[in-house]
């Protein structure tokens, strides 16, 4: 039996209520954390748990907190902007345990005695953002929230932000520049870390819904119990969304690092392989900002370091299957064209190198292109991000502009045969 | 009917006590105005701009920004086809071109009867009922030709009243809680604390 946190409760047909969050051990961790434990404590555990942001750039938890700035006035904002194609496991966990995410946001803004929390979910969540509502309201009504949670002397409000549909706002600095009521513009850096400064300037924590949605266990457990899960880095367990050409797309939780890309694509109890008489032609595995995987990385087991090793990353755990049938022009034009639309336009390799790449791509994929396309198109990927190499280096405020490249370049450099037929003899071969 | 009037307003004026830094509630504002009038026109940018304490230009200039945000009228239900890679790996350029077929419009028009929008959208973070569409950011999935054509049809004769709202009705769960616990006060809990450890060095 595969160990469950974040997703224990998903099983329930009634998962999202109150009486069943109750019922299965909801405010425990709370009551826990701010009747016995003192706030340096809760940090101290979530350390020892070695908690990696599930955000996407896979931080660990602690040390982020361990970098607040000690003003009197600091921040929480739980980040549930999630807009990474082929990343649902927010979506997924707003809707079915808003109550795990409020009392899990209120673990984080205890340990870090934040004045007042955010939680920011993307505009489009419109269910998960009425749960979380209701989970907030159930909250202040059981003393859960509000003035002396408990009857201890932590005190704390959060507030529900819709966000208004931009991907960029999942970039820690725009979602903060877009909870002041500005459009969602990267900050420059440095400040690296909002933990520096943030909201309004002040010191700010942002975390991930997932994050924060592992801290009632964590409490509860002890972050030892947490850390003796998965191995080495990779501790807890990890909510993968798999999705594309296999038969049975799904958010699997997953102990870290105990399976494989082959386990979780095939295996009986995740995927089911592909449809009848398909085969493998590439994967992603970690979001469509990662480079792209081939059959031979199957065996590489789903661990942060692992990934990373072999040329990729966990990123936002989601995990895209392309089977022989799909188009890998029409796929990597289709990542291209939503990094270009999705560009703030600060920067100007990312805005412009975008906008050209998106059309490169696609009257390669119409049948129009020539074949000196594909070095300019790898010479545009260069002007982005120099070297094309990963991790990649950076012109660009942010890390968007960056995230172009990796589909782009997997897909020429593996795939050139097949840009060569759309280009040459103007037809897609998988059409 | 632009500006918030009655229970609109003691609506903005709650979402604008909710921060300790009024602009935090524009974006709120914004959806808000959708509410009212299915769109954020000029005089509700204008007047969130008194609420908040910026100017029209500024409001505009956020509003512009987001996909959501809407400033022009829309049709009652706008349908967001995803055609993202995880999508399109299963038929959502097909399901788009039905989509076009069955609502007789082209991507980004409104119907004639003002009923229905048709947008094409970046994921919507509902991968596995792939191909999937939202209505007014209620989601369906996995779609084809005639389970869109049901959807159609539901919406336009009511059926799914309760479950989908009509555009820019966002949240319809609201605020119960007790007012915001004052920053001043937080202020001044942790002043007093700084000295306390102060005086117990």
């Amino acid at each position: 039996m595969t160990e469950r946190i974040v997703g224990a409760r998903l099983h329930y047909e009634d998962s999202a209520t109150l009486e069943r969050f109750l019922a299965t051990g909801g405010d425990d961790g709370l009551r826990k954390a701010v009747l016995e434990m003192r706030p340096e404590e809760v940090a101290a555990q979530v350390m020892t748990a070695n908690l990696l942001g599930r955000g996407g750039a896979g931080f660990e938890a602690g040390r982020k907190w361990s970098m607040l700035r000690k003003a009197p006035r600091r921040y929480l904002v739980i980040n549930g902007d999630e807009s990474e194609p082929a990343t649902f496991k927010d979506h997924l966990l707003v809707e079915r345990d808003p109550h795990q995410l409020v009392e899990g946001a209120t673990i984080a803004a205890y340990a870090i005695e934040a004045s007042f929390v955010v939680i920011y979910l993307r505009g489009e969540f419109a269910l998960g953002l009425e749960r979380v509502q209701q989970a907030i309201n159930e909250a202040y009504a059981r003393n859960a929230l509000g003035r002396s949670i408990f009857g201890s002397s932590f005190s704390v409000d959060i507030v529900l932000q819709p966000g208004a549909g931009a991907y960029i706002c999942g970039e820690e600095t725009s979602l903060i520049e877009s909870l002041e009521g500005k459009r969602g513009f990267p900050r420059i850096k440095p400040p690296y870390f909002p933990a520096v400064i943030g909201l309004y300037g002040e010191p700010t924590i942002v975390n991930n819904v997932e994050t924060v949605s592992n801290l009632p266990w964590i409490i509860n457990h002890g972050g030892e119990a947490f850390k003796e899960l998965g191995e080495g880095r990779s501790t807890g367990t990890r909510l993968f969304a798999l999705s594309g050409q296999v038969q049975r797309p799904g958010p699997y939780e997953v102990e870290m690092t105990k399976i494989t890309f082959r386990d979780l694509i095939y295996g009986e109890e995740f995927g089911q392989g592909l449809r009848p008489g398909r085969s493998l032609a590439a994967f992603i595995p970690g979001g469509v900002s990662a480079p792209w995987f081939f059959p031979e990385h199957l065996d590489i087991p789903l661990g942060q370091d692992e990934v990373a090793k072999a040329g990729s990353m966990l990123g936002s755990g989601s995990v895209i299957v392309m089977d022989d049938s799909s188009c890998p022009v029409r796929s990597a034009w289709r990542i291209a064209r939503f990094f270009a639309r999705e560009s703030c336009g600060q920067c100007t390799p990312c805005r412009e190198g975008g906008a050209w790449i998106d059309k490169i791509m696609r009257r390669i994929e119409e049948g129009e292109g020539r074949e000196a396309d594909l070095d300019l198109l790898l010479d545009l990927c260069d002007n982005i991000s120099p070297g094309i190499k990963w991790p990649p280096a950076q012109t660009t405020i942010c890390v968007l502009g960056p995230s172009i490249p990796p589909s782009v370049n997997a897909a020429i450099q593996h795939f050139r045969d097949d840009f060569l037929i759309h280009i040459k003899e103007g037809r897609c071969p998988h059409a | 009917m632009s500006r918030f009037t009655g229970e609109m307003l003691s609506r903005a004026e709650e979402l604008v006590s909710l921060y300790p830094d009024p602009r935090s509630a524009t974006i709120p504002l914004c959806h808000l105005a959708q509410e009212q009038d299915g769109y954020v026109t000029n005089e509700a940018m204008a007047h969130i701009a008194e609420l908040v304490g910026s100017s029209a230009a500024e409001v505009q200039g956020t509003a512009s920004f987001y996909d959501m945000l809407k400033l022009e009228p829309v049709g009652r239900y706008v349908i967001g086809v995803c055609t993202n890679i995880a999508c399109m790996l299963r038929g959502a350029y097909e399901l788009l071109e039905d989509a076009e077929g069955v609502l007789d419009v082209p991507v980004g028009a409104t119907t004639a009867d003002g009923l229905f929008t048709l947008e094409e959208v970046e994921c919507i973070a509902h991968c596995d009922r792939a191909p999937a569409a939202q209505v007014n950011y209620r989601y369906f999935g996995p779609l084809d030709r005639e389970s869109f054509e049901t959807l159609v049809t539901q919406l336009r004769n009511g059926d799914l009243d309760d479950e989908v709202p009509p555009h820019g009705t966002l949240l319809r769960v609201r605020r119960e809680a007790p007012a915001v616990i004052p920053m001043e006060e937080i202020d001044r809990y942790r002043a007093q604390e700084a000295e306390r450890e102060k005086a117990s060095d």
